[in-house]
Parts: C-alpha cells; sequence; structure tokens
C-alpha cells in the first residue's frame, strides 16, 4: 500500500446552507426558505469571512476545495466561480487541487453541470440516495431515479471525476435486495462511491418515528449482513474501501474528505461551516454561526461568522485523531499522533486490542482497525483514548 | 413549678400519611405557638428527607399552653415520634415518656400494620388510646366501618373517636379537650432524687448535642450535675429549655416535664436513646426499666463512585454519625469496588435514609453493594463469629453451621390481594403462624429469615399488593439454616461486591435471576462475555452476553470533528461510572439491579 504523504495539506471547506427541501434522516445544518435567497448579498459575505480567515491562517496552498450543504447545487455556477476566484485571491490554489461540489441528482441541476465545470469545479458528488423510486419517496428525497440515472450521465461527460452517495442499511432491506440495488449503482459508479448505512440522528423526524416505533433499522447483526454484499461486490467492482463508507480506484480517493480523516488543516466557510486551522502555532478549532441569516449579520458586523475560535489541547487533538484516522484503511501513523500531540496510546491498550484482533500494526509506525475492528471504531478509540500517554 | 395534674404528655401514632404532622401542626396553631405566616408546612419535620417523605426520623417535642373549657391552663407536651419500623425501639422509649397517645386513623383507609405495631407498643407501656379519625370530609371516609375495625383489630372502644379534618381544621379543638379530659396526667415526686429519661438527641450547630428529656422523678436545673447510667459519664447541665417549637430557655423541669438540655456533649453518639438521666451526687435508686443500646441489623458496602472522594466520604459519614449514633460505619476494601465503607444500620429504611442524605447533603456519588444481614458463624473450633459481608465468609471447611437472623413478620392486606402476599412469603422461606380477618382485611403473621426480607421483600410486597399492603417486623432470633455463598464470575473472574449468601434450596434460582440481570445491565464488549454464578467451584447457572459488533457511525459530516469529540467525551464519562474487572466494564446500578429478584 503506498503510504500517505506526510503533510495533509490544506484545504477550503464552503458551506451552502439551503435545501429545496428537508429530509427526513438529515441533521445537518440545512435550512429551506420558500421567499428566496438573496444570493449576491450571501456571495459578498463569503468573500469578506473568507478574507478574514485567510488573515488568520496566512498565504497556504489549497490542494482542495469543497462545496458542501445543504444544497450547493442550488447556487448559481457564477456565484461558485467567484467564491473559488476569490479562494486563489486569497491563497494559492494548487494547479491540480481537487474542486468538489455537492450536487442533487436533478434535472434543473444537472443543467448547470456545464457552468460549474466552467468555474472551476472539476468534481461532482451526487445524493442520489437510492435507486429505487419508492425508497427515494420514504428517504424524502425530491427526485426520481430516472433523473438520478440521467444526472449521472450529465456527470460523467461534464466532469473528470464524479461520484456519488447510497444510503442503504434501511427500514426492510434484505442482502438480497441490497445486492440487486448495489449491482445497479456500481454500474452508474465512476472511479468512486460513498455506501452510507442509514443513521437515525437525533432530532430528525426519522429519530422521532424510530423512537415512536414507526421505523425499524436493521439490528447489528442485519446491517453487518448488508455490509458484507457492500464488501463483496465493491471489492469485485475495483472499488475497495479505503474509508468506514468510502470506496474509490486507488488514488481517486477525495482528497477533500481525506485532509478531514488524516487530521490535515482545513478553513470552514460559510454558516455552521468547521474548520481546523493553525494559527500562532497552534492548531484551533473554528465554529461558525448556524443560522444562514444570523451568520450573514455576523459576518457584515464583523467580518466573519465565527462564533469560536478555540485553542485545542494536545489531549484534544489526540482525541480527534483517533477518531478520524482509524476511519481509514490505512490507519494511523502513530509515530504523527506523537509529534503533533506528544501522546501515544498505552502499551496496555494496544495489546488489549491487538489481542482481541480489533486493530493491527502495518508497517513501522501505523496502527489500523481490522476488518471486524472497523465497524466497533467507537469502543476501539475510547479505548485508546483512555489509555493516551504522554511522550 | 406545675402541678402534675396540668400537665398532659401524648404522642400521635399514626400510618405514613394518615395526617399526623397535619395534625399535629394544626394543634400547635390552635394553641397560638405559631403565627400564621409562620407556618410552613409540617413544623415538626425539619429534615428535608423527613418532609418528602412524610416521616419522621428524630423524635421531637413541643411545649403548648391550653385554655380548656373548664377554665384553667394546661401545659401539653406533644411528642412526635419516628414513625418506621426501623425505629421501634426510638418509638417504644418516646411513647414511654408519655401517659397517652392518639391513635390518628384515616377514615378512608383504616387501620395500618405499622399503626398496629405502634399501638401495641402503646398499649404494653400502659398509655390510654384516644382514637381520632382523620380526613372526615373525603368522600370516601366511612368511619363507622373504621371504628368497627379499630375495635375488631386493636381492641380499642373507639365509639367516642373524635371526628377531624386535620387539613381543613375542623374539629380539631375538640381533640385538645379530650387530650385533658381523657388522657391521664403524669405522676411523680418532686423530692425525689431526678429520675429522666432520655428520649432522643440531635446535633444542632450552635448548641452542640441537644438532649430530649422527660423528667419522671425530681428536679433538673440549670447548672446541675448529672450522671447517664447506661452511658456511664457525667456532665453539667449548661442550657435547660423547651421548645414551643422555638426554644425557650428555662431554670429547672420537674416532674411529668418535657423539655431539653445540653451538657458541652460533642457526639449524639454520647447518649443512648432510654438511658436513665440522674444527679451526680444524689443520683435516684435504680434505672428506668427498657433500655437496650442501639443494636445495627442491616449492612451494605458504601463506596465512592469515585476513588477520589473517598476522604469525603469519611468525613461526611461522621458529620451523619454526629446526629445519628445509631448508624455505624468501618473501613472496607473491595478488590470490585476500591476503598469504601462498612456500614450498619436499624434497617432498611434508614439505610435509604442515609446514603440519600450522603448523596444529596454532601453531593456524593456512591455504589451501594448489596445489603446483608448479620450471621452467625459457628466454627469447628467451637467460637462463633459475626459476619455481615460475604466477603468474609470464612473457609467453609472450617465451619460447623452458620444460623441467620429471623423476623416476625405482620402484614395487613385487603382480601383481594391475599393470595399474592401469601406466594411472596412462602417464596421467600416463609412460615405462616397467624392469619385472621377484620372486615375484608387480613391480618397475616409470618416468620421469615431477615436474609429475604433485607434487599427487596418490601418493594415487592408494595408491587403485588398496589401498594395496599402495609408490613411491619421484629427480629425474633436465630436459626440454623443451609446457608452458601454465591459468587458471581464476569468474564471468569469473581466480582467480590455481588456475591452473596443465599439459602441452599434458592441458590439456583437467583444465580439464574442474577446473571439473566447482569446480562441486561453489563453493556455488551468487543468481546463474548461470560456470566456465572457458582459455589465454590461449581457453576450453577451461565448468561453470554453477546460481542458487540457494530458501532460506528456511518457519515462524519464536514469536518465537524468536534461533534464527534464531544460524543467521545460522553462515552468516556459514562465509562468512569463504571467499575472495570478484568477487561469488562460494569455499571455502578449493576451492583445493586442484579440482586433485585423478578419473581
Amino acid at each position: 500500500m503506498p503510504m500517505p504523504p506526510p503533510d495533509p495539506g490544506f484545504g477550503v471547506y464552503v458551506h451552502w446552507p439551503f435545501c429545496a427541501a428537508k429530509c427526513p434522516y438529515c441533521d445537518f445544518n440545512s435550512h429551506v426558505r420558500f421567499g428566496g435567497v438573496d444570493e449576491p448579498r450571501f456571495l459578498a459575505a463569503y468573500l469578506q469571512e473568507l478574507a478574514n480567515t485567510a488573515a488568520l491562517t496566512g498565504p497556504r496552498n489549497v490542494a482542495s476545495i469543497f462545496f458542501g450543504g445543504g444544497t450547493p447545487s442550488l447556487m448559481k455556477p457564477q456565484t461558485v466561480g467567484a467564491i473559488i476566484d476569490a479562494i486563489g485571491t486569497a491563497y494559492t490554489i494548487s494547479p491540480n487541487a481537487e474542486i468538489t461540489l455537492e450536487a442533487n441528482p436533478s434535472s434543473v441541476e444537472a443543467e448547470r453541470f456545464r457552468g460549474y465545470r466552467s468555474a472551476g469545479v472539476n468534481r461532482v458528488s451526487m445524493g442520489v440516495q437510492s435507486l429505487r423510486d419508492a425508497e427515494l419517496k420514504s428517504l424524502g428525497r425530491i427526485h426520481s431515479v430516472a433523473e438520478a440515472r440521467a444526472a449521472i450521465e450529465t456527470a460523467a461527460r461534464t466532469f473528470d471525476r464524479y461520484t456519488f452517495d447510497l444510503i442503504y442499511a434501511r427500514p426492510g432491506q434484505t442482502p438480497a435486495q441490497w445486492r440487486k440495488e448495489l449491482t445497479e449503482g456500481l454500474a452508474l459508479a465512476g472511479s468512486h462511491i460513498s455506501l452510507y448505512q442509514l443513521t437515525i440522528e437525533p432530532e430528525t423526524p426519522f429519530a422521532v418515528l424510530h423512537a415512536a416505533g414507526k421505523i425499524v433499522v436493521p439490528d447489528q447483526d442485519a446491517a453487518l449482513a448488508l455490509w458484507d454484499v457492500t464488501h463483496e461486490l465493491t471489492e469485485a467492482h475495483g472499488l475497495p474501501l479505503y474509508e468506514i463508507s468510502n470506496h474509490a480506484h486507488r488514488g481517486e480517493e477525495s482528497r477533500h474528505n481525506l485532509l478531514y480523516w488524516r487530521y490535515g488543516e482545513y478553513a470552514g466557510i460559510g454558516p455552521g461551516a468547521h474548520g481546523r486551522i493553525m494559527t500562532g502555532g497552534t492548531r484551533h478549532a473554528t465554529i461558525a454561526e448556524r443560522n444562514p441569516e444570523g451568520w450573514l449579520e455576523r459576518v457584515e458586523s464583523h467580518g466573519h461568522g465565527r462564533t469560536d475560535l478555540t485553542a485545542l489541547t494536545p489531549a484534544e487533538e489526540a482525541d480527534e485523531m483517533l477518531l478520524m484516522g482509524l476511519r481509514l484503511n490505512e490507519g494511523l501513523d502513530l509515530a504523527r499522533l506523537a509529534q503533533v500531540t506528544s501522546r501515544t496510546p498505552s502499551g496496555a491498550a494496544l495489546a488489549e486490542l491487538t489481542d482481541l484482533k480489533m486493530i493491527e500494526p502495518i508497517g513501522n509506525s501505523r496502527i489500523r482497525a481490522t476488518g471486524q475492528g472497523r465497524f466497533v471504531l467507537n469502543a476501539i478509540v475510547a479505548k485508546l483514548s483512555e489509555g493516551l500517554q504522554k511522550t | 413549678m406545675i402541678e402534675t395534674s396540668k400537665i398532659r404528655n401524648f404522642s400521635i401514632i399514626a400510618h405514613i400519611d394518615h395526617g399526623k404532622s397535619t395534625l399535629s401542626d394544626r394543634l400547635i396553631q390552635l394553641c397560638g405557638n405559631v403565627a400564621d405566616r409562620d407556618m410552613k408546612a409540617q413544623i415538626l419535620d425539619s429534615m428535608d428527607i423527613e418532609r418528602e417523605r412524610g416521616i419522621t426520623i428524630k423524635a421531637q417535642t413541643v411545649r403548648l399552653d391550653y385554655k380548656h373549657t373548664d377554665g384553667l391552663m394546661y401545659q401539653l407536651n406533644l411528642m412526635d415520634t419516628p414513625g418506621h419500623v426501623d425505629f421501634a425501639y426510638e418509638v417504644s422509649r418516646s411513647l414511654a415518656a408519655c401517659e397517652g397517645a392518639i391513635l390518628v386513623v384515616d377514615a378512608s383507609q383504616g387501620v395500618e400494620a405499622q399503626t398496629l405495631a405502634n399501638v401495641y407498643t402503646a398499649l404494653d407501656g400502659n398509655l390510654e388510646i384516644l382514637p381520632v379519625l382523620n380526613k372526615v370530609d373525603l368522600p370516601a371516609a366511612d368511619c363507622d366501618r373504621v371504628k368497627q375495625q379499630i375495635e375488631d383489630v386493636i381492641g380499642l372502644d373507639a365509639s367516642n373517636a373524635v371526628l377531624v379534618s386535620a387539613k381543613t381544621g375542623l374539629n380539631v379543638k375538640a381533640v385538645l379537650e379530650a387530650v385533658v379530659d381523657r388522657l391521664p396526667p403524669p405522676t411523680g415526686d418532686a423530692t425525689q432524687p431526678l429520675k429522666a429519661m432520655l428520649i432522643d438527641s440531635f446535633y444542632d450547630a450552635y448548641l452542640g448535642v441537644v438532649v430530649l428529656v422527660r423528667i419522671k422523678d425530681g428536679v433538673m436545673k440549670k447548672g446541675q450535675q448529672i450522671k447517664l447510667i447506661a452511658g456511664g459519664t457525667n456532665h453539667t447541665i449548661e442550657r435547660l429549655g423547651i421548645f414551643r417549637p422555638k426554644q425557650e430557655m428555662l431554670n429547672e423541669l420537674g416532674p411529668g416535664e418535657v423539655g431539653f438540655f445540653t451538657a458541652a456533649m460533642k457526639e449524639v453518639a454520647e447518649t443512648r436513646v432510654g438511658d436513665t438521666i440522674t444527679d451526680l451526687k444524689k443520683p435516684c435508686a435504680e434505672a428506668l426499666p427498657g433500655f437496650k443500646p442501639a443494636q445495627p441489623v442491616v449492612f451494605c458496602g458504601l463506596f465512592p463512585v469515585d476513588a477520589a472522594d473517598f476522604e469525603q466520604l469519611r468525613e461526611a459519614m461522621g458529620k451523619l454519625r454526629l446526629n445519628d449514633a445509631s448508624f455505624s460505619f468501618e473501613m472496607e476494601s473491595s478488590a470490585a469496588l476500591g476503598f469504601g465503607f462498612r456500614c450498619g444500620f436499624l434497617g432498611l429504611l434508614h439505610l435509604e435514609i442515609i446514603t440519600e442524605r450522603l448523596a444529596r447533603e454532601f453531593n456524593l456519588e456512591l455504589i451501594t453493594t448489596a445489603p446483608s444481614v448479620v450471621y452467625h458463624m459457628y466454627m469447628n473450633d467451637g467460637t462463633m463469629k459475626e459476619m455481615h459481608n460475604p466477603a468474609d465468609m470464612p473457609d467453609v471447611v472450617k465451619i460447623d453451621h452458620i444460623e441467620e437472623p429471623w423476623i416476625k413478620a405482620t402484614i395487613m392486606v385487603p382480601d383481594d390481594y391475599l393470595g399474592v402476599v401469601l406466594k411472596l412469603c412462602q417464596d421467600r422461606r416463609g412460615r405462616q403462624k397467624d392469619l385472621t380477618y377484620a372486615g375484608a382485611r387480613a391480618m397475616v403473621v409470618y416468620e421469615l429469615p431477615l436474609n429475604e426480607v433485607v434487599f427487596d421483600f418490601y418493594d415487592k410486597l408494595k408491587s403485588v399488593s398496589r401498594g395496599y399492603a402495609s408490613f411491619d417486623y421484629s427480629i425474633i432470633g436465630y436459626e440454623e439454616e443451609d446457608l452458601v455463598k454465591m459468587s458471581i464470575l464476569v468474564n471468569s473472574e469473581p466480582v467480590d461486591a455481588l456475591s452473596i449468601i443465599v439459602h441452599r434450596s434458592r441458590a439456583e434460582s437467583r444465580g439464574r435471576v442474577m446473571c439473566e440481570k447482569l446480562k441486561e445491565l453489563i453493556p455488551q464488549h468487543m468481546f463474548v462475555i461470560p456470566v456465572q454464578a457458582a459455589i465454590g467451584g461449581k457453576v450453577i447457572a451461565r448468561e453470554t452476553i453477546k460481542a458487540m459488533r457494530k458501532d460506528v457511525t456511518a457519515k462524519c459530516y464536514g469536518g465537524d470533528i468536534s461533534r464527534k469529540r464531544k460524543l467521545l467525551d460522553k462515552q468516556k464519562e459514562g465509562k468512569k461510572r463504571m467499575r472495570q474487572f478484568g477487561r469488562v466494564d460494569i455499571p455502578q446500578e449493576a451492583f445493586i439491579a442484579a440482586l433485585k429478584m423478578e419473581d
């Protein structure tokens, strides 16, 4: 396996918080505005916050940009272009930078794909979620399977790289059903696909239904049986897993997401955006106001929408590195953990988890979760975190 | 000094919620001792726990001045006695300080077991009893039926019972009239040497230990040198007074009077309920009858959740003991739970009150281990050892036989629930001694091993009878039984805090229930965990906790690591609240919950 680069790099995340409709399983910072959105005013605010953030981080080479949401494909291509240009002004965008935009696979949005490409977007990530119309409906999606297929074709023609998401382990889903649907999905896939098991998030309509017993999701064993199907088909298709829910050809991983998992630096721009930036030699967590209009007002009066700019302690950094790094198939480099945080998991915790076949060493200083350990990552991380010792 | 004929000393006997405290408050109010605006609901129950649970833990006294319709002033001393079986001895001493008692019975509920026990204590002490039916204003009140029941069950003439509503104040004055007319005055000789009974004592931050006394003979004076006969200590009286309920200082207390004194005592442990107080230089010829030293009957371990709180726990227990000499504790260390204390209590309610006060007043998070009784271990070498912790069980080959304490339980229960109550007693190795009916209620007397009652019998009784059964008990003695120590092994390691002493015939079913419970209580781990119950080396029950297979979150949103970190912190916080045994984390609540029996 090729080793990851020693420096995970620097990226910019841009959050567009609006959606045409809210999906009942989603707990992301997304809002529906029936009266429309004042896009020019928001654009001005994005540019202002970007300049403000660049003053904190200093000049950097940007390896990746990610437009997430919400539904960024509701933005006009010119707006996206203006933001990319501003990132180019505030920082230096690497010539081979990955610039991803999340899109809904509806016909209206697919029409804008060409415009996004002209604006500089070179990768699109579509929330297809299912290839069954009835399932799309119960997931609250507003596109149809036919529209999604058409959008994927448009994306394949328009962009260098594209990916899409499917949600599985849905209520009542059997391994046979998933096998059929995923086979169809893989036929549509390019070099990357994200396959998420449905999670019931608190404070969502699904959580209410779940609590009332109106939706029942597969239990641990059923979810793992569905995972076995995922594993078998993606391997056979040459799209091996590189993160718990993400599959790609070698070298075609999402570079921006790798930045999170490898614990690199990223500036978060927009309402509710999170960032991890080095300033004054210390890693800081940034959090922006979640409410779009509230964020707008903050930016207009203060130059940024941040509600939090907190220096992370070495212990917090270590926890975050464990949480992120062990999601990856390439694992976590304990030497880098020690270098960044002056901490290392206790020998006892490592020995116990190795003995239980939950983690395994790779090379000299890396560990990763094993095939079975990957699914009990919360327990593994808690164990390693409890045993962290100063080096 | 007031003539004894103008004194009436009485207490109020009632079941919880039958209105004792409300009636007391009304009597106090009617005698003008407390301004209306100072009326706090239930003046006498001063501790939060007392007020919330509607029970009295410490005895208290109040002096009332009442002008009777005969035109004369009377001194009424109202004694508020503890109201629970755990404090039966304290109740008996409070009653011994009175000549009469008001028996308050809820006009809709009727007589309960606890009332019965206290009435019998009062009758044993030759107290005159004045029946009062309370809550007569409620639609469900049935005075004739309840009067009949009082006559049937207690054998007391209830024809001239006073009918009141303490809540509305209806007819309360008639109670005061009847107290003077129908309860006898005390007797006593002021010229005799001092002879007084120690009713109770409590710790006051300003006064130190405050001792409640009833003067039998002689006079108690400020500055007097006194002697506590059972305690064997001498003191000088510093302050002397009465409660109205506010303190009022006096120079002397004469025969028949009730009041308090302080004498520079540091701990209530120096005072023993029921002790006789006399003059140091001119002592009385003999002590008052009925004194018994406090004897803990239930023991359990208390451990701080956070080991760093150990010293704080020690301090807190020391403070509680200042005011409660019947509570004992000594250091204990458990392989499972670390350092803590083995504590002795008068009974289950007492245990609950103490642990609740530690939690509430001292902000301590505690793990309480299974309550145990005191076993008598007769060893092969002829010696007898007391054992109140299963962890201390000697090697079985050295034990000749084991005896356990038995109780006599009196249960009153409506007919409809008699069957389930009998089954419960039978299941707990009970021996039926008596079963009588009074109207639609049955009175059941059983002999039961305390071991079977000490844990959840009372809760169980309440639940099977939907709260209608009432219960009282007294210890009758020790009997030899076939008792064994059952250990619980989690992931093949014995967990000392979960081992219990159990009758051999019940071991298998208890073991099975405990293993099933623990299976529910212990969260899934990354590996399979066997949970076993064993006697010696022999496994008698087993359950398996399956390995957790999936807990990972599928999606990680747009760089929001903070949220994941918070979840991790919460998870770690949760693990801190567990105890680690080898590789297994056991939640604290498991130590108690595992022992609850679902019959």
